[in-house]
């Protein structure tokens, strides 16, 4: 009985967050315009894209092979399977113990591999920018949050997102130094794996200012609608890791009844609620970066994590 | 003292080195001065908790004067003379931003490694704080190596200032007089600073520390 | 038993080797020397597994060839037998390979004698028991390989390749040599059964390391000493290239190992720091090397250069948890380590096969010159993606596992003492990290710009599919690659016997895990299953196709490319490799290669072409070997005046020479 409800809430888990992350994208949107006093796209808006989307043809360039019409589904499943991973309304998912927070990086690290070679796919100049500019970011931006990974592993004892998780749950945690670092490096390397504003635009026009936008040019069709499904879930998955790692309150913990798990749906989307509207008022309030001064954020957050971990190999108590 | 004390205490100490490095990274003067005033918001923030956990209320004045004199007037009275002087307002480097941070991740580590050896008997609370604060020292160090512009390297030095008040109240039992003292010779160098500043901006145009060495005969 | 098996392999390669000769038609030569080779190749790997698998104790036999008062001794343990493993396996690919690539071979009378030479060389190098059999193999396979990257000869840069590399080779013999001079002692105990038993003190001990870090290092590819390393391997014949780079490296790193963790005694706690901070290094420069290559081959051997800095990385971390005695942190490091080696091996010899293939096929080797042989060479394209995303490291796929396990060794750190160690981890740690994404970055840039886009020369247009012994030789090696990433318990518990003769300990046994995943430390702290991702992977996306063939419309049509509007049918103005890699030039290659760019534009009315330069130095190269070799030259130039002294001032330097022989023997 048991492990029928461990694999229903496994089960529950993936397809919420699949149902969710076009959501938080129209929410986010919706912000947005706000701000700005427009009235802005309804919430759902996402979804009717997607389906607009699913409905159209496909138009593929001559010079795009076999490999181009693949990626969306691989883009797809790695992402999927990465956030099935991330917990967010109870602790103690059944197969968290088959990938760690170092896995679910690399999954999403395999994803932007075949995006970019997506990019690369037609022989435009437009894919290449997109591409070479994507591989710049993530090139440190993967180290900076494998640092952070780091601290947040040696603060808990382990790179099982569920035990840590747990561990920031329980009272042992307390307020440290490392973890402030990880806090602020997790938001930046967040913000730059999304392509969000300073980083990237998630909604120019202009070429020259595109970096996702460029590798996903030449798709169309329900190609295009999985690229831009797989983009929502990686924003879903990165607010709910931040949201279960250092805002764990409201996290049902395993083998709990029904009603810590519903307080726990209610909290994770409070908590994706208050994360779309703390994203869309910084979106709003800064401007984008010139393109080479992204690396010089992002090798602050690399030193960031790299100083927490430092401090967490230097003394137990930091 | 209990645990949430300590990690309340090290997230200050902790905040105060990040305000160096996020000092480390402006390239714009007037938003290197707002870093600068969130820097002594900080340190004021840490003395005042320091006051609370080591029962010490004088250093509440401490804390109070450098919410007020850091805080706030030094940072205005630098911005209006940034205006008057119409000093240009990008920060050339020496180095670039990526090595600097690099050799401040660098002295960082330094620090914690020349503290936490020197002193393996000591209140475990007390020698860590000294190792940020000697953090913050050698950072403020760096700023001013690494920096053309002369206010920017003025900031630096306060900067160092800041971390030598945190070292100073970490370690227990520090009179106010002293504090007080080393305010008012801050407060008089810097308006003795200001005054060069002004009289080498009517000579020669610039305060470009690199333009003035070339005006004293020395070639680099 | 095994080891006779293995010897008699041996001495039917020798015995090919000058038959290669007589054989007069090279479509046979070919077929016979890499057929033969093929089942020596597969035979000596099935006795190497049954070694290593069974634990079964150390084999040795001695020869009474060889030095005479000493004879060779041979010996056949399971670290001997684990290096046996990957270099029979190697050569089993590049012998299947060969078979339909070395019909391409223009000159088959300068490489089909050395090859069985070179293999046989390479597992008597493994086998040695002795520093005599070991240093004439050693030789023996550096001089085969050197025939080997000569046997072009006639283009300009493999002769300075050969020309590097011997002087490079010779340095690192004579390193090792001094080595094992030291470990042998005044007595003599040459065979490494005395030298195990002599306990060498701590300060012989130490140089020991320096002079096999220097010798083995040389060979391994370790920066400083690599320059000779993307010099030689892409100027021999990709199926070489392959074994030089996957499997000769990996008898380098076997020498290392050999002497440091067997020989010299047990390990002082400071070795480990100049070990991870040279590996550290050589990490990152290996990989920002690759920044700016578009020769396909030399960016692969840069890349070698990372691989062999990561696995140094874990056998540093060996050192240091095996020096404070926590022997199952050692087990760790060490096993993630010797992981590496068989899976670089897999698959860095699957892409040099790869680029052996787009070399075969349309002659070129210049990633600017390529472009768009997905469409003509599919089959190659999909094992060459395979490959690209195994060494980029990325699940289910191999280079993940040994990679992940190696971060598991580097939280494990924490508890090491030592000041130095606590500092240097953490930056070690970044710095792998950071290869490891700008290795993905590298190989994003070579598939796409070699495979992707549109063909940039007729000779590209042209292309073919490679021959059927060749895709299955890659073939095998995707495969393997998968295996390793899907059931790495599996291999893991086969290096156990290893890991206990060497470290004392080994990993905790993976096959009872649920679901086969692998526990390194223990459950609670962190756990991997490849078979598990692999699946979820595989069901997610059937469940999305299926999801959108129900719901999604089917149609599809063919149309020029959108490019926002500004189709251009020329495919010079797609991106090509210099271009990809210019913004992470930009942001890493000014500090390391003073990269500078410059632009030389005519000004308005004159028609000549703007200009774009980019200028990189080799810093290595420019501020130790050019002064070295500038050094030696100016030496050799005042020295030469030798050469013309008249007869009584020679006389003069022999009298002057033999009355201080006689004063020193006086005195």
């Amino acid at each position: 009985m048991n492990g029928l409800l461990d694999l229903a809430v496994q089960g529950a888990q993936m397809l919420l967050v699949l149902a969710l992350a076009p959501l938080l994208t129209g929410f986010v949107r919706k912000v947005k315009a706000r701000l700005l006093r427009r009235r802005g796209p309804s919430l759902l808006q996402p979804y009717r894209d997607l389906a607009r989307l699913m409905g159209k043809e496909v138009v593929l360039a001559d010079s795009a092979s076999w490999l181009f019409r693949v990626i969306p589904y691989l883009i797809f499943a790695a992402t999927w399977v990465a956030a099935a991973l991330v917990p967010t309304f109870r602790t103690g998912l059944l197969f968290s113990w088959s990938a760690d927070l170092i896995a679910i990086i690399a999954l999403l690290g395999s994803a932007r591999f075949f995006l970019a070679l997506a990019g690369m796919d037609v022989g435009t100049s437009f894919g290449g920018i997109g591409s070479s500019r994507e591989v710049m970011i993530a090139s440190l931006a993967e180290p900076a949050m494998i640092m952070i990974v780091f601290t947040l592993a040696l603060i808990a004892g382990s790179t099982q997102l569920s035990s840590i998780a747990e561990f920031m749950l329980s009272p042992a945690v307390g307020l440290r130094v490392s973890l402030g670092l990880a806090l602020v490096g997790l938001i930046i390397v967040a913000v730059a794996e999304n392509g969000r504003i300073p980083v990237d635009n998630p909604t120019t026009h202009l070429e020259l200012t595109m970096v996702h936008e460029a590798m996903i040019l030449e798709y169309s069709g329900r190609h295009l609608a999985l690229i831009e499904l797989a983009s929502s879930i990686k924003l879903i998955l990165y607010v709910s890791l931040i949201a279960c790692l250092f805002a764990p309150w409201g996290l049902a913990p395993s083998g709990a009844g029904a009603v810590a798990l519903a307080t726990g749906v209610s909290a994770y989307i409070a908590k994706l609620a208050v994360g779309g509207f703390l994203l869309a008022v910084f979106e709003t309030s800064i401007a984008k970066m010139r393109v080479f001064r992204v690396p010089e954020l992002l090798g602050a957050a690399l030193m960031l994590g790299l100083l927490g971990t430092l401090l967490r190999f230097v003394s137990g108590s930091f | 003292m209990s645990g949430i004390q300590f990690d309340i205490a090290h997230l200050l100490a902790g905040s105060l080195v990040l305000m160096s490095f996020l000092e480390l990274y402006q390239d714009r003067l007037y938003a290197l001065l707002n870093v600068y005033a969130a820097h002594a918001f900080v340190l004021a923030a840490s003395v005042a908790w320091q006051a609370f956990i080591q029962d010490a209320p004088h250093l509440y004045v401490t804390a109070a004067i450098a919410l007020g004199f850091k805080a706030i007037v030094i940072p205005v009275a630098l911005h209006r003379m940034i205006v008057r002087l119409g000093i240009h307002r990008e920060i050339e480097k020496v180095v670039g931003v990526g090595p600097a941070m690099l050799a401040g991740m660098g002295l960082v580590a330094l620090s914690m490694v020349v503290m936490l050896r020197v002193t393996p008997d000591a209140d475990p609370l007390a020698r860590e704080d000294l190792a940020f604060a000697l953090a913050v020292v050698l950072l403020g160090l760096l700023m001013m190596v690494t920096r053309r512009n002369a206010v920017s390297q003025v900031v630096g030095f306060m900067s160092l200032e800041n971390g030598l008040v945190l070292a100073a109240t970490g370690a227990k039992g520090m009179p106010l007089v002293v504090e007080i003292s080393v305010a008012f010779s801050i407060l008089i160098a810097f308006i003795v600073i200001g005054i060069f500043l002004f009289r080498i901006r009517e000579r020669f145009d610039t305060v470009d520390v690199q333009a003035l060495d070339r005006f004293r005969g020395e070639r680099r | 038993m095994t080891l006779t098996i293995i010897l008699a392999g041996v001495a039917v390669l020798l015995a090919l080797a000058p038959l290669a000769v007589t054989i007069r038609d090279p479509r046979t030569a070919t077929d016979v020397v890499y057929g033969i080779s093929f089942i020596v190749s597969a035979v000596g790997l099935a006795a190497a597994l049954v070694q290593l698998l069974s634990a079964a104790p150390p084999l040795t036999l001695a020869l009474p060839i060889g030095v005479p008062w000493l004879g060779a001794h041979l010996r056949l343990d399971a670290l001997s037998a684990f290096f046996l493993v990957v270099v029979d396996l190697g050569a089993l690919g590049a012998s299947l390979f060969a078979l339909g690539y070395g019909r391409h071979e223009t000159a088959p009378g300068r490489v089909l004698p050395f090859y069985p030479a070179f293999l046989a060389a390479m597992t008597l190098v493994v086998l040695a028991d002795d520093a005599f059999t070991f240093l004439l193999s050693w030789e023996f396979m550096s001089l085969t390989s050197w025939a080997l990257v000569m046997s072009h000869h006639r283009v300009p840069d493999n002769v300075r390749a050969g020309y590097v590399y011997l002087i490079m080779a010779s340095f690192g013999t004579l390193a090792l040599l001094l080595g094992f001079g030291l470990l042998a002692g005044p007595d003599g105990f040459y065979t490494f059964a005395q030298m195990r038993a002599a306990h060498p003190s701590a300060a012989i001990g130490a140089l020991a390391l320096m002079l096999a870090l220097v010798g083995a290092g040389s060979k391994a590819g370790i920066v400083p000493l690599h320059v000779w390393l993307p010099l030689a391997h892409p100027a021999a014949p990709s199926h070489v290239s392959a074994l030089m780079s996957g499997v000769m490296t990996k008898v380098a790193v076997y020498g290392f190992i050999r002497i440091v963790f067997d020989l010299a005694g047990g390990p002082a706690w400071w070795w480990s720091i100049v070990v991870l901070a040279l590996a550290g290094v050589t990490t990152v420069m290996g990989v920002l090397y690759a920044l700016m290559q578009h020769d396909l081959k030399r960016l692969l051997a840069y890349h070698t250069v990372e691989n062999i800095g990561i696995i140094f990385i874990g056998l540093g971390l060996a050192l240091a948890f095996k020096s404070y005695g926590m022997v199952f942190a050692a087990a760790l490091a060490f096993t993630a380590a010797l992981l590496h080696v068989f899976n670089h091996s897999l698959f860095k010899s699957l892409l040099f096969f790869g680029a052996g293939a787009v070399l075969t096929a349309t002659g070129e080797r210049d990633m600017e010159h390529l472009g768009g042989l997905i469409h003509r060479m599919p089959k190659t394209a999909f094992v060459f993606l395979v490959g690209c995303a195994a060494i980029s490291a990325l699940p289910p796929l191999n280079g993940f596992v040994s990679e992940w396990l190696t971060f598991q060794a580097i939280l494990l750190s924490p508890q090491l003492p030592s000041w130095g160690l606590k500092i240097l981890v953490p930056a070690t740690g970044a710095l792998l990290a950071l290869s490891a994404a700008l290795a993905a970055a590298f190989f994003v840039k070579a598939y796409g710009v070699t495979f992707l886009g549109r063909p940039r020369t007729r000779a590209a247009e042209a292309a073919t599919e490679t021959d059927s012994y060749s895709l299955a030789a890659m073939l095998l090696l995707a495969f393997l690659c998968l295996l390793a990433g899907v059931l790495p318990g599996l291999f893991i518990d086969a290096l156990a016997p290893v890991s206990t003769a060497l470290v004392g300990v080994h990993m905790p046994e993976q096959s009872g895990g649920q679901w086969l995943s692998i526990v390194p430390v223990a459950a609670s702290r962190s756990s991997y299953d490849g078979l598990l991702v692999f699946l979820f992977m595989v069901i997610s996306g059937t469940l999305a196709a299926v999801a959108i063939h129900r719901l999604a419309t089917a149609r599809l049509r063919r149309a020029p490319a959108w490019d926002c509007g500004y189709p251009d049918a020329s495919p010079a103005t797609q991106y090509t490799a210099t271009s990809f890699a210019q913004p992470i030039r930009r942001v890493f290659g000014t500090t390391v290669f003073y990269a500078r760019e410059h632009v030389d534009m005519p000004p308005p009315g004159d028609t000549r072409a703007a200009r774009f330069t980019v200028e990189l130095h080799d810093l290595i190269w420019e501020a130790i070997y050019a002064p070295l070799a500038a050094g030696i030259g100016y030496v050799a130039d005042r020295l030469n005046r030798l050469q013309f002294l008249t007869i009584r001032q020679f006389l003069t330097l022999v009298f002057v020479t033999l009355v201080l022989l006689l004063l020193v023997l006086a005195l």
